[in-house]
């Protein structure tokens, strides 16, 4: 878990950021997500739940990029350009060989959006570090906590269970049987963005 | 006695159809209180029939029945089960304690560890947004629950649909469910045949948090999409963690022994070998389930746990006048 090393490592300066607390960034998305409605942002944000249909088979995905970016910035000692996370990006081979700038431009946007990168600027672009947000902290120590038994994980409710291969199937049957017979869907998840598409 | 102690050894095997019958038919709430009712009844009945066991060549050695002032000869007379059958039963019950203890050392730890988590948790509001891209969201019991929840999660889930999470989330903190689990978990732990109703009532506790929800947004449907979406969400970014190496293999090991529970109130039909979630929302796209619809299902495993009651009561009456008796002999 390289989020974790970078939290436990004490070489890396702790970059928290006063993130407030969860009710007002909640009301934050919300009011951007209504503002924005389903137009640029839904495009992305439809893509994450289809990487396990296994449809973006040739086309990288926008949660396993942003995951990969945010790993590279994370193992950074300081601010990177956008350049210089996509070199670094081709190097760990992480997020895959050809990623064009504009593409890497348009995932740490949308992440400094969602609050998790912050940046600064720097000549004509932007240089961009991680928020260690405290929320963000806590439940990474958790995840840790997590590991260590099987108990931890019994007394915490979680919303929904893992998946296996067949519940996958499954639930986007059930899925596809339901969103026919009411079409104000109370997600905006796969089946509106496929829709859409 | 023999007779009734066997019936009460024998009882647990009926966990199975029970934890079916009721997790399927009977209204969650009432389904949750019934199945850890069950699991407590069935344990304590099994282990108080071994310990019954165990007691029966002791109450006929000489030197207790000094003790006791009771007549040995006349116990020793009755016919109860000795020897090795008391043997055995000695070594199962005490295996039966020494887990139980052990469950209950390891889950208050686990409580107390998630209670300091809830307590450290940053700000005093009950909603914490994590910055995390996985899809992730859980409730965590304490005093005050908090209800922690990615930005992965809510970017799956429109305003609704954020409703009915929070709502869940919140039936589970209200509701304490953490201690039906825990209590079912525990009987499991000293009786392993009763299994099966501590997987029920984890799965049921979901159930009733799944309709307190939709109650709260007033549409079911809607709750069984936000909960089919969000765990497709949360696989699709669990996937793409573990191949991009952000997260190591903690997802599997935990998945295994939550399927691996699941296998034990296994029925038929489509959802056959279905896990918990797929199950959660089929339930929430049938029609609501009504008192009346589960009344069967309630008789039958009443009068089941109500016959384990009595076989164990008659089988410990049986050794308590027998005692009496001998006592009454020596006077």
């Amino acid at each position: 878990m390289r989020r974790q090393q970078r939290a436990a490592d004490p070489q890396v300066p702790d970059r928290a950021a006063d993130q407030g607390q969860g009710q007002a960034q909640l009301r934050g998305r919300e009011t951007q997500d209504r503002a924005s409605g389903l137009g640029q942002d839904g495009d992305l944000r439809g893509e994450v739940p289809e990487q396990g249909g296994g449809a973006a088979a040739g086309r990288r995905a926008a949660g396993a990029l942003e995951s990969a970016v945010l790993g590279v910035l994370w193992q950074a000692s300081a601010p990177l350009s956008p350049g210089e996370v996509r070199e670094k990006l081709a190097r760990s081979d992480s997020a895959g060989p050809s990623l064009s700038y504009s593409t890497v431009v348009t995932i740490l946007t949308r992440l400094h959006e969602k609050g998790s990168l912050s940046r600064e600027r720097d000549g004509r672009a932007y240089r961009y570090a991680p928020v260690s947000d405290e929320a963000g902290l806590a439940a990474r120590r958790l995840s840790q906590l997590l590991d260590r038994s099987a108990d931890r994980e019994a007394v915490l409710s979680r919303f929904v269970a893992d998946l296996s291969e067949q519940d996958e199937e499954l639930l986007r049957s059930l899925l596809g049987g339901a969103s026919e017979e009411a079409q104000d869907a109370g997600t905006a998840g796969p089946e509106e963005a496929r829709g859409r598409r | 006695m023999r007779f009734l102690i066997l019936c009460s050894l024998l009882f647990p095997l009926a966990a199975g159809p029970l934890a079916r019958a009721v997790s399927t038919r009977v209204e969650p709430r009432l389904a949750t209180w019934l199945l850890t009712g069950a699991a407590l009844l069935l344990a304590g009945t099994s282990c108080g029939a071994l310990g019954l066991l165990v007691l029966s060549p002791l109450v006929r050695m000489p030197w207790l029945a000094r003790l006791g002032d009771w007549s040995s000869s006349i116990v020793a007379g009755a016919g109860l089960p000795g020897g090795w059958t008391s043997l055995v039963a000695a070594a199962a019950l005490g295996a039966a304690l020494l887990a139980a203890v052990a469950f209950v050392i390891r889950r208050a730890r686990a409580l107390a560890d998630v209670r300091r988590h809830a307590r450290s948790l940053p700000g005093r509001g009950e909603l914490i947004v994590t910055g995390d891209v996985a899809a992730n969201a859980y409730a965590v019991p304490g005093r005050p629950g908090r209800i922690v929840v990615s930005t992965g999660m809510l970017d799956v889930l429109d305003d609704r649909g954020r409703t009915a999470l929070l709502a869940h989330e919140r039936a589970h903190l209200s509701g304490r469910h953490h201690w039906f689990t825990s209590v079912a978990r525990f009987a499991a732990s000293a009786n392993p045949l009763v299994r099966p109703l501590a997987s029920a009532v984890d799965y049921t506790v979901e159930r009733w948090a799944d309709e307190s929800a939709a109650a709260t947004v007033g549409d079911r449907q809607l709750v069984a999409r936000a909960i089919a979406n969000a765990a497709l969400a949360a696989k699709a970014t669990r996937a793409a963690q573990a191949r991009a190496g952000a997260f190591g293999a903690v997802g599997p090991a935990l998945w295994n022994t939550a399927s691996a529970r699941w296998l034990f109130i296994r029925g038929r039909g489509p959802l056959a070998k279905a896990g918990p979630v797929p199950r959660r929302v089929a339930a929430l796209l049938a029609p609501a389930l009504t008192p009346r619809r589960g009344l069967p299902a309630l008789a039958a495993s009443l009068i089941v746990l109500g016959a384990a009651a009595l076989c164990a009561i008659l089988a410990a009456d049986h050794l308590q006048d027998l005692i009496s008796f001998a006592h009454a002999s020596v006077d």
